[in-house]
């Protein structure tokens, strides 16, 4: 068994073309990252709204129950009800993106709205005491305060939509998913155990990814790595001033 | 409405599998996840190597993870085992991080008074401790368990029997009852669920009502 699967997988003629897995493997990396980008640019701007005015929380309490729908009946009844109104080859992928952004946006939403809801008062309130703005509020102090849980929410919406895009080959979306779907069909478990392997290296790979960039993006005030930054701010004496000292460590 | 009428008992069958296939790793899931959270709570050294492994485990795709488990177990592709298998390790990865931060929730000056009654080591974990983690250990079982009815449907891609089939089926051949159908008792079975994890929950801890 395992020698078949590891044939599949380092075949060369199964690497190139159309229905390659280099070609599947862009496809999924490129509809997933779509997908996320028009979550984020849905469930953001709306879980920074709901958190920063407290107003709409019933927004955040039907996120969560929406998650009670399974994701195959979700793609399913997009696939039956939305489908046939598309034209053409975009009749197999829009219903697919429309099921995967409805899925990734309640992770994104709670995420962003647990994050800035956990901003301390302490550090809004001294915010606007230094006479910041309430735009500057929400932009220098809560995005930055909110962005390890907003980026926890983001990367359980990424895992989420990279798996279910696996699934929503059997309504004819590209991507690796094929692998595992044509597979199964033609009964050929070395292609579909071989997809699989490929989708579990990818989802690794890319919440791996998304680990590193929460290392870099996330201030180091937050995530405890601020006395580094501290001594090498005293070190390199550029922002010297004692007030920027203070600032950095009380952050 | 008249597509469930036809189709009762099938339906109804196919609810019994899913009930099966869904609470079983719950269960199951709960007596590995326990030890395993304690360890993590320990020993400082494997808080974070278990949580990270059992994250890693949960990143894993269901579809992927149902159709490596063959190769895993040695099992035929059409095993239910499989199926029980991978929502064992999904409940794994969700609840290890549970039972340790639900343990580590205890204050000190409790455990500190337990300690001065005379509870020592085990009797003090299952008499004290382990009853204070139980609103934790009961969230993460409402979210483990709302997610394994969920992921439990795809497993009828590879041809193993549950409420996932009036989907697929429904998909195939157009049925839109009964797709709808299958949709509904997926959202009713999760919700079932949940409300008798809260409910066991909720008895299990009556000071909190006090």
């Amino acid at each position: 068994m395992i020698p078949s699967i590891w044939a599949w997988l380092t075949s060369p003629e199964n690497w190139c073309g159309t229905f390659g897995i280099a070609n599947r493997l862009a496809q999924h990396v490129g509809y997933s990252l779509l997908v996320v980008l028009i979550a984020a640019a849905i469930g953001i701007p709306l879980g920074l709204w709901v958190g920063h005015t407290g107003r709409g929380r019933w927004l955040i309490s039907a996120a969560n129950a929406a998650r009670a729908v399974p994701t195959l009946g979700l793609l399913f009844a997009l696939a039956l009800w939305v489908g046939p109104h598309i034209p053409g080859r975009a009749a197999f992928a829009v219903p697919s993106i429309i099921a995967l952004v409805l899925l990734a946006i309640p992770p994104i939403l709670a995420g962003t709205y647990a994050g800035v809801g956990a901003v301390s008062p302490a550090a809004r309130d001294a915010a606007k005491g230094i006479g910041m703005t309430p735009q500057q509020v929400l932009t220098k102090v809560e995005i930055p305060c909110a962005l390890p849980l907003m980026w926890s929410g983001l990367r359980s919406a990424v895992l989420q939509v990279v798996a279910t895009a696996t699934i929503a080959a059997y309504i004819g979306l590209g991507g690796l998913g094929r692998f595992l779907i044509d597979g199964l069909a033609q009964a050929d478990y070395a292609q579909t155990a071989g997809g699989a392997i490929l989708v579990c290296l990818l989802a690794l790979a890319v919440d791996g990814l998304l680990a590193l960039v929460q290392r870099l993006v996330v201030s180091p005030g937050l995530s405890g790595r601020a006395r580094t930054r501290r001594e090498i701010v005293l070190a390199s004496g550029k922002d010297g001033a004692p007030g920027d000292v203070a600032h950095s460590t009380s952050a | 409405m008249t597509w469930l009428a036809d189709h009762w008992g099938e339906v109804w069958t196919l609810l019994l599998q899913h009930v099966w296939l869904a609470a079983v790793p719950l269960v199951l899931g709960l007596v590995i996840a326990l030890p395993l959270g304690w360890a993590a709570r320990r020993w400082r050294a494997a808080y974070p190597v278990l949580v990270t492994t059992s994250g890693l485990l949960y990143t894993v795709p269901s579809l992927a993870l149902f159709i490596l488990m063959p190769l895993i177990l040695g099992t035929r592709i059409l095993d239910p085992i499989n199926v029980v298998a991978a929502m064992t390790v999904y409940t794994v990865a969700l609840l290890v991080r549970s039972v340790a931060d639900g343990l580590g929730a205890v204050p000190e000056d409790v455990r500190a008074a337990a300690t001065a009654m005379g509870y020592k080591g085990f009797r003090r974990l299952l008499a004290v401790e382990l009853p204070l983690a139980i609103p934790v250990l009961t969230a993460g079982l409402r979210v483990a368990a709302v997610s394994n009815v969920s992921i439990v449907s795809v497993a009828s891609l590879i041809g193993v029997a549950q409420l996932g089939n009036l989907l697929t089926d429904g998909y195939n051949r157009a049925i839109n009852g009964e797709l709808i159908t299958g949709i509904v008792a997926c959202v009713l079975l999760a919700l079932a669920f949940d409300a008798v994890i809260n409910a066991v929950g909720r008895i299990l801890t009556p000071w909190t009502r006090a």
